[in-house]
């Protein structure tokens, strides 16, 4: 359907065109200031270079943003439970293991663990939102602030560590792979993630109910279960992103993994050209946001700006991103755009 | 009586985007008179109000009050309250977690050395309800009290603040029967002291009760100013839903008595169905071919009586049969597994899912239906819509087109394209014309009688009686959330429909 109007619309009408600008203005900026930014390097086997860095470490982001984008889609609410959900779940996971030579559990068992205790916390925060009404933000501020202290609970409120190596595999490489795993569990997330939305009408549904709640109801729609689903989905997410986090430093720290991420992950849903009131949404353009943001950090400290400076720099650009897409500013560059086009017929008058 | 015009509005004239609100509106009010705005939802009651207390802008006309040698103009509900003209709305519009006493003197404190004088302001406040027999403690915040003693303390607050001109917007919705009687007492005691009051309501008893005068609007144009002996009740109701010439065609066919309808032939069975504060039990039986019409005012009900068979609000006792096999309908999609399709009312609200495509709004219905995970066919989804644009005669620049930017009529002619995509054996088209001009209006009217002809059941809701009087066979008329009576075939004629509405005589 929407392949038929690619030659019909002009390119910068498309949702995902401005996304796309920006991240490459972030990549321009350093080809200009960190010549061996796009330099891809082998070493043991594996890839190495800024680049590879960023699909790395944006890994975890982009499935953040995947379940985000859905919650944001659906309710038109945020779920900033995230962070503390996939410490929660990465927490579950390891205590799960045990830190001793072998594992207390199969792996497998141990990965089913965290992705139920994610999807058990995604089911509290749609039950709140879809069933009682409460207000997105205040239905999943419960998690926020108790998922650290469950987590702490189950690890005893101890650093613990996982000794085998393979536990490491889902975080970092796996031998014989030249390119990190988490990039391909994204991928796979994201592309399942596509396929369903597009091979079956639940994006339909999705939006249906993000845009107007009653009338989808009308329609035959079951509203809430809809939206209830969207949040089970969103802390499966969050698990998913708390195991690549403890696998990637082999060891959970209840208190870090996964802070603020819960606030990259609607950045990135905005970001991506997604209005944050619900309704339309672009699954890739959350993916794109959320790659952005990962290449502005690395980008930073490619420049050798200091960790703790990051934060201000990133916060200036992601001003400048967001202005960029606000409806003020682009009815600004249209009236441009129209006093421009005016300008040259009047040239072209005066000229004949 | 003394008859001196304290406000007089000439030719007000406003117009919403597309829609002329008001056209060319005269109004007068005199002193010491209570004056009932009549008409229906949509006939300019509320936007004339809003003129009048500067809360909308208008275009075109003057507004003249007592004591301003020049016409007026408001610009803001305040502007009004300074010139003596106060208003309450039918919801109650002060601040639940203030105290009575101040809600009465917000923005205009009794004051001592620059501070608020509260011993007085509560002395006064008690004085002020005294007059209503309310003795409650002032102190106390709103919140505290019932809805009804809320709403009094509003129109206490009105009373107390206007000197000339009191708006009362629906006040006796949320009071019960003794409450409505204290009102009237006090606006009897009002009008005594020379005020002119402005009385919006629904209840036609209430009108004849207390005002001296009726002005009547109908689709913003002023249909007229009575006395209120001059205007007995049914001719109020023939004013407000409006008796124009019938100009169309005649389109309803020789039906088969209706009343001598084949059991084999029933769609649909109520019995008791009600949903609790919203529409009383009622019994209703659909057979094929019926179109079945719901009369009454605005807000008796129909819309009601209609979104419950549906499952749109929820039912709270009695059954319902389809093809004489019970079905519990919990939900809308019960009533789609079961051939039903429902058009609402409010196309904005209810209707359009504003951000999706045209294709996208049309065949949605039918994906529900169909399966919840199994994407219908993408061909077949674009035959389906191209279809129905085409049918319907649907303007839109492609069907791949947000519906949002379609007009209103075409939106509509969209929803209505989204429920005959799914062929339904019993179609609820509540307010299916308005908005739409007047070719269309007569060609989904075909459609009706076209429909039923092929063997569905039609339950037909419209403001305007001509268009039910063309197209149904049946007629159930509502008052007050209750199916006061139904009319077959011949019975079908404007006055029994207005006699039932009245609550004069049989229905």
């Amino acid at each position: 359907m929407k392949n038929l109007n690619i030659f019909k619309k002009p390119i910068y009408q498309y949702s995902l065109f401005l996304p796309i600008v920006c991240l490459l203005l972030v990549l321009i900026v350093n080809l200009i200031q960190t010549p061996n930014f796009f330099k891809i390097t082998v070493q043991n086997g594996v890839l190495y270079g800024f680049i590879i860095d960023i699909l790395n470490r944006s890994s975890g982001l982009v499935i953040l943003a995947v379940g985000m984008t859905l919650v944001v889609a659906s309710s038109g609410g945020t779920d900033i439970s995230v962070g503390a959900v996939s410490a929660l779940a990465g927490a579950v996971c390891i205590a799960a293991l045990g830190t001793g030579a072998t594992y207390n559990v199969p792996y497998i068992v141990s990965i089913l663990l965290a992705l139920i205790m994610g999807m058990a916390c995604g089911t509290v925060n749609g039950y709140l939102v879809s069933y009682m009404k409460v207000q997105p933000m205040v239905a999943t501020l419960i998690l926020f602030t108790a998922g650290r202290g469950i987590a702490q609970l189950v690890t005893g409120s101890f650093i613990l560590y996982v000794k085998p190596e393979q536990f490491g595999y889902l975080g970092n490489f796996i031998p014989g792979v030249p390119l990190p795993t988490p990039f391909f569990v994204a991928a796979f997330l994201v592309f399942i993630t596509w396929i369903v939305l597009d091979k079956t009408p639940l994006g339909m549904y999705i939006q249906s109910v993000g845009i107007n709640r009653d009338a989808s109801r009308l329609v035959g729609l079951n509203s809430k279960l809809i939206i209830f689903f969207t949040y089970v989905f969103c802390g499966m997410c969050a698990a998913i992103t708390g195991l690549i986090s403890v696998s990637r430093t082999m060891s959970i720290d209840a208190n870090n993994v996964g802070l603020y991420t819960e606030l990259d992950a609607i950045l990135a849903v905005a970001i991506g050209g997604n209005s944050l009131r619900g309704g339309k949404f672009s699954l890739f353009g959350s993916v794109i946001g959320a790659i952005t943001i990962q290449a502005l950090t690395t980008t930073l400290y490619a420049m050798q700006v200091s960790a703790d400076q990051i934060p201000l720099y990133k916060a200036v650009v992601v001003i400048i991103i967001v202005s960029l897409q606000s409806p003020v500013v682009l009815k600004w560059f249209k009236t441009i755009k129209g006093k421009l086009s005016t300008r040259s017929h009047q040239m072209v008058k005066e000229a004949k | 009586m003394a008859t001196k015009e304290i406000l007089t509005m000439r030719h007000i004239t406003k117009n919403f985007i597309g829609v002329r609100a008001l056209n060319s509106v005269d109004f007068t009010l005199r002193a010491g008179e209570i004056h009932a705005l009549m008409g229906e939802n949509g006939a300019g009651k509320s936007t004339l109000i809003k003129v009048l207390t500067g809360a909308e802008e208008f275009e075109k006309g003057e507004i003249r009050l007592e004591g301003f040698d020049h016409p007026i103009i408001n610009r803001s509900p305040e502007e009004a309250q300074d010139k003596g003209i106060s208003t309450v709305y039918q919801e109650v519009n002060l601040c639940p977690n203030l105290s009575v006493a101040e809600n009465l003197f917000i923005g205009r404190e009794p004051k001592k050395f620059g501070k608020i004088d509260w011993k007085t302001m509560n002395s006064r406040a008690e004085e002020i309800l005294h007059d209503f027999d309310i003795h409650i403690d002032v102190t106390l915040t709103l919140d505290n009290f019932s809805v009804a003693i809320q709403q009094m303390i509003a129109i206490a607050r009105a009373v107390d603040m206007s000197s000339k001109v009191l708006i009362l917007d629906e006040p006796t919705s949320s009071l019960d029967e003794q409450e409505v009687g204290k009102l009237f007492q006090i606006m009897r005691m009002l009008k005594e002291r020379g005020l002119g009051i402005i009385f919006i309501t629904h209840f036609l008893e209430q009108v004849y009760e207390i005002c001296d005068r009726i002005t009547v609007l109908r689709n913003g144009e002023l249909i007229g100013e009575y006395k209120i002996e001059n205007l007995p009740r049914l001719k109020l109701v023939a004013c407000m839903m409006g008796k124009d010439i019938d100009i169309l065609e005649d389109i309803k066919e020789e039906q088969s008595s209706s009343k001598e309808k084949d059991e084999d032939e029933i769609i649909l069975e109520a019995k008791g169905l009600a949903s609790l504060g919203k529409v009383k039990p009622f019994d209703l039986s659909v057979y094929k071919g019926d179109v079945i019409g719901l009369s009454g005012l605005l807000g008796s009900g129909r819309s009601e009586l209609a979104r419950t068979i549906y499952g749109a609000d929820r039912v709270d006792s009695g059954e319902l049969k389809i093809h004489k096999k019970n079905l519990s309908i919990s939900a809308p999609i019960d009533a789609i597994k079961a051939g039903m399709a429902f058009l609402p009312e409010d196309r904005k609200e209810e209707g359009i899912i504003e951000d999706l495509s045209v294709q996208e709004n049309i065949i949605l219905a039918l994906q529900v239906k169909q399966s919840m995970f199994k994407l219908l066919n993408k061909k077949d989804q674009e035959e389906f819509a191209q279809r129905y644009i085409d049918i319907l005669d649907i303007k839109t620049p492609s069907k791949d087109t947000p519906v949002k930017q379609l007009s209103g009529g075409n939106q509509q002619k969209v929803i209505l394209a989204r429920w005959l995509l799914l062929n339904p054996e019993f179609l609820i088209l509540d307010e299916p014309t308005r908005g739409i001009d007047v070719g269309t209006k007569t060609e989904i009217q075909r459609l009706i009688v076209d429909l039923a002809r092929e063997g569905k059941a039609i339950i037909f809701i419209s403001s305007e009686i001509e268009e039910m009087l063309r197209t149904c066979n049946r007629m159930l008329v509502m008052r007050d959330s209750e199916k006061i009576g139904e009319l077959w075939d011949d019975e079908i004629t404007q006055d029994n429909i207005m006699t039932a509405i009245a609550g004069g005589g049989r229905a």
